[in-house]
Order: C-alpha cells, then structure tokens, then sequence
C-alpha cells in the first residue's frame, strides 16, 4: 500500500532531515511514527502528500510513484488531519466537512448527504452541519477535523498530532473512538505522535526515529520486548518496558467470566433481590441474546423505586472494554476514571465478563509471589495503589 | 437660516450637481484603486521579499503633496476629471493596498496548510481562504481609503475637475464665507454617508461564521 524506497530530504545548506528510510506498509495497518522533535518524522509524513518534496528515493502508494503524480491531485486522494485542528472558521461544519467534496465537483444533494452520513460516524447529529466551527467544543472540532479527512473516502490518512492540543480525557475517548472507527473502515493511518502512551495505544506497528534515521519499526508487542538498543528503551521509559512484562495478556485471560446479570423486563424488586443473593451492589443489564445493554446499582433503584418499577427503565449505559484489549490499557482506566468494575464484551457487545478490582489484586498477587518474584514491585508502585 | 434658505434657492440645483460631481469623482477613483489595489495585494503576499520595496515606494509616493502630484498630471494628460481621477487612484491605493496584504500574510498559517494539504489549489486558497478570512481587514481599507479621497477630491477642483472644491476655492477667492461652508459641509456630509454606507457593506461581505465568531468573543 505505502511503500518508501531510499527516501532522503536535504535542506539548502545540507542539513539532512531524513536520510535513506525504506519502509513498506500493508493496507488498513495504522503506523505510529514516533521520535524525539527534529527527528524528521513530520518531515517524512508531509513527503507523503507532497507538503515537501524528496530529495532522494521514492515513495510508491498502489505502486504508484507519488513523484510522478500531479501534487493537488495526489492531496486530494490522502485525507490529512493537522494539529491546530485547521477548521475554517468562516465555514459551517457541512461546507468544512465536504470541502474536498467540493474541490472535486460533487453536486450539493451528495455534498450534503454523505456529510450526514459522516457525522453519524462520531455519533454527532446532522443539527451540527449549519453550525460554526467556534460553536463546538474542542474534541468536537477534532471530530470534524478528522471527518473532513474522510469525506472522500480517501483510502490513506496522514494525521500530524491530531490529538496534541485536546485535554487528556478528550483525547483518550477520541483516541478510542478513532481507533474503532479505523477499525470499522479499514484505512491506512500513517499518525505523527511524540506521545509514546499513544502509539504505544493506536499503532499497529510503531516507527520510532532519531536524527532523520530509522532506528526501530515494530508492532508495540515488539518493542516493548525487544527494543532495539538504548535510545529505544529510554524513549519508552523504564516504567513501559516493567509494565510491559505482566501485561503482554489480554483482559480476556483475568476477568471473571460469570458476572451477575438481569434482563430488562424483570423488576426492581427482583433485581435487589439477586443483588441480595449475590452479595453484590450493582448488576450488568442484558438482553436474551446477552448483549449488554447497562448497569443498574442500589443507589440507581433506591432514587428511581418510586417511579420505575422495570430494570429496563432506569438502566444506565457504562463503559467497556473488548476482551482483547491489553490488560495494562484497562487497569490504568479502572483506576484513572476510578471505577469500580469494567464489563467486558466481544465485537458485537455481547457480555462475556467483568473486571473488578479483585481481578487486580489477582495480577498483583501473581506478580508479587507468582513465576518472578523481583522486579514486579516497581510495577505495584507505579500505580499508585 | 434665512440666509441658509436663501443660498440654497439661489444654488440649489448648482450644488446638487457638483455634489454628485464631487461624489462621481471619488467613487471611480476609488473603485479603480480597488481594481487595481485588491489583486496586487494578493499578489505582493506571493513574494514577500518584493512586497517591502513596494510598499516602501508606495509609502514614498503618498507623502507627495497632493498637490504636487495633481500638478504634475496636468502636463501628461492635462486638465479636468480624468487627471484628478488619475491622481486621486494612485492616492486610493496604498491604504487598500496595505490592508490586503496585512489581511491576507494574517490568515493563520495552519489554515493554508490545512487547505494545501487538502489538495486546493493556488486559486483556490485565495477563494476559499485567505480572501474569505481577510475580507474584514481588507473592507476596512477601502473603507479609510474612500472616506480619504472624499476629503482629497475637494483638491481636484484646483486643476478643473469641479466638484464641491469649486465653491471652496471660489470662497477663498472671494473672501465669501459662505462658499466655503457650502462646499465644506456638504463633504463632510458625503464623507460621513459614505463610511455609514461602507461599514454595512462590510458587516454584509463578512462571512457569517466570522460575524457570529466575533460576537461570541
């Protein structure tokens, strides 16, 4: 899909940004490049797109040689998301979104229908295309942001730390959010970071560089393992590389596979009833076919007894985790967000466990008096317990 | 007031002529400077380093006595409107010039990469962007800049061209001080008019997203 032969950049004067990358990319695989700034990952994003040439060696996409291409039609083939976000402002949300559209002669009716259709994506509804970028809050023009890299179903995405300027709870539901939605629509993301949690969270291989040369491109799993030399490891800090040890497992193999259930149509009263029974305070809702459909706890039925007498009308939606997410990205969100539990669920959100705080104490006790008894410590203490 | 009555049966239809006169004058003059001033500004934010020397010759140039440069197109293209058109244009420009250019170099550099990176065209930036955005800075040129040239015409009455100018230089001649006021107020009127009329059509040619942009601020 992306492939780099021998790419080098030298500025006037002789200053080499990017010297003699050769890299190769399947399609759909998000690639993370991540370095230190002036390490010439930026550099080697825009020679995508053609924001700056190549001095030497090529850059094929679809074998087709970028060089030999028309630069403004080659951009309008490659969606690209920058940091500051770069939402015109003196645009509504729908002419921002279809602006590519636009530039590539779409009449206004499929203009305006697959801008909808695009905000549906990032669950907005179709009352934010009349309205003005300064109108919508931070993540939110980010959303748009990316959207409008993927208004003409550009096959390859360039994003230069597109998350940089939100805050930290913004950006982690975006960064969630944005790696299901390439997921779902199977596109090649080539994600400029220096933020090594992200890459590390996004990627599907990681390309680390120094001094305009490639030093390590690997999957996370990789180079959390095997880093390939002293830069790489101190990149990563030591903190990752002794996480990276117990948590190379997926929450699947830790969670309790028999959390308490109900269904929706059942009452209140019997709903505090098997919490009686099960000495637990709250429940996970499902339905027959055990999709996961809420929560309801005590606190829950206590406010809302009087009013509702069914579980199904005073259930409250949680977040989850997919049962091949890494452990280490699911114990650091039970304890930032401070959560008590987390369900877990397949593709198709069916219920199929839960994560308590006990299932902590498990990895923890396995770490401390399990197969390796040194080192783990410094694990325990990172967190904070 | 009497008197006020009396001058204007007497001068009336004289004074609503030279009026418009006065009007027809600074408006080409005006519109041309726009013609001209508008693209070169854009023009000029292509090639900054050639940009400074033209303005600097420019800024030279406005510091000419008007009069100055009034008489010195008598003898190219001798006497009446069109010199005074001429001179007045070359006096339109800088302000509308300048303005363009600061509009346009103020268009945050993440929305050109933005649209450049999107695939837009050279053409199509100065569309859809950098113009769109500097519209308000560039309105406030034209703006200052024919507000001006009402005020600078009443100098072109002095090589022919007629204009309210006439009864003030005709009162200077003649020691008639109400000549004078008769050719003075009616400018002050015009010019006061003209800025009312251009500051609507400003808030109107700037994109709705940048008016509701500012009043959230």
């Amino acid at each position: 899909m992306l492939k780099f032969e021998h790419v080098s950049k030298v500025y006037k004067g002789g200053k080499r940004a990017v010297s003699d990358l050769s890299l190769e990319f399947e399609k759909g695989e998000f690639i993370c490049f991540i370095g230190p700034s002036g390490c010439g990952k930026t550099t080697t994003m825009k020679m995508i797109n053609r924001l700056i040439e190549p001095s030497e060696g090529s850059i094929y996409i679809n074998g087709v040689d970028v060089l030999k291409k028309d630069p403004v039609q080659l951009r309008r083939e490659i969606g690209y998301v920058i940091q500051q976000i770069g939402l015109f402002p003196h645009m509504t949300i729908y002419e921002n979104i279809s602006l590519v559209l636009k530039l590539l002669k779409w009449p206004e009716e499929k203009r305006r229908a697959r801008a909808k259709e695009l905000l549906t994506l990032v669950d907005m509804t179709a009352d934010y295309l009349g309205k003005y970028p300064h109108e919508l809050s931070g993540g939110q023009q980010q959303r748009v942001g990316v959207l409008r890299a993927l208004a003409a179903d550009q096959p390859l995405i360039l994003m230069d730390e597109p998350f940089g300027a939100l805050d930290p709870i913004t950006r982690d539901s975006l960064q969630e959010e944005f790696k299901k939605l390439q997921k779902k629509l199977n596109k090649t993301i080539v994600f400029v970071t220096h933020d090594m949690d992200e890459a590390l969270k996004l990627g599907d291989r990681i390309v680390i560089m120094r001094d305009g040369q490639l030093v390590q491109c690997d999957t996370p799993d990789d180079i959390l393992r095997n880093p390939a030399d002293e830069f790489v490891e101190e990149f990563i800090g030591k903190d990752r590389l002794v996480q990276a040890r117990p948590n190379i497992q997926t929450v699947e193999q830790i969670m309790n596979p028999h959390p308490v259930t109900i269904t929706g149509d059942r009452s209140l009263s019997e709903a505090i009833q098997l919490m009686k029974q099960h000495r637990v305070d709250s429940l996970l809702v499902v339905d027959e076919q055990n999709l996961l459909k809420g929560y309801i706890d005590v606190e829950i039925i206590d406010q809302k007894r009087k009013k509702a007498s069914l579980v199904k009308d005073v259930l409250e939606s949680e977040f989850t985790v997919e049962k091949d997410t890494l452990v280490r990205d699911t114990i650091r969100k039970i304890l930032k967000k401070g959560m008590k539990y987390v369900p877990v669920v397949d593709h198709d959100q069916h219920l199929v466990g839960i994560v308590t705080r006990a299932s902590l104490v498990d990895i923890v006790y396995d770490s401390i008096w399990g197969e390796e008894q040194q080192g783990e410590m410094t694990w325990l203490q990172s967190y904070n317990f | 007031m009497a008197t006020v009555l009396q001058f204007l049966s007497t001068y009336g239809n004289e004074l609503l002529l030279k009026t418009w006169e006065h009007l027809l004058i600074s408006i080409i003059a005006s519109l041309l400077g726009i013609l001209v001033a508008v693209p070169l500004g854009i023009a000029l934010t292509r090639f900054p380093k050639g940009a400074g020397t033209v303005m600097g010759t420019l800024g030279i140039i406005q510091t000419f006595p008007s009069f100055a440069i009034l008489a010195f197109f008598i003898p190219i293209v001798g006497v009446g409107k069109i010199p005074a058109i001429i001179a007045l244009f070359f006096y339109s420009v800088l302000p509308i010039l300048r303005n363009t250019y600061i509009g346009v170099t103020g268009v945050k550099r993440s929305l050109l990469e933005a649209g450049r990176g999107m695939g837009m065209t050279g053409w199509e930036r100065i569309r859809y962007v950098e113009v769109p955005l500097a519209i308000p800075v560039i309105m406030a040129g034209i703006r200052l800049s024919t507000v001006y040239l009402i005020g600078w015409a009443t100098l072109a009455a002095y090589i022919g061209a007629g204009g309210l100018g006439d009864y003030i230089f005709s009162g200077l001649n003649l020691f008639q001080a109400k000549f004078i006021i008769a050719g003075a107020v009616p400018v002050t009127i015009l010019a006061l008019l003209t800025d009312l009329l251009l500051g609507r059509i400003e808030t109107w040619v700037t994109p709705k997203g940048m008016r509701k942009m500012k009043e959230a601020a």
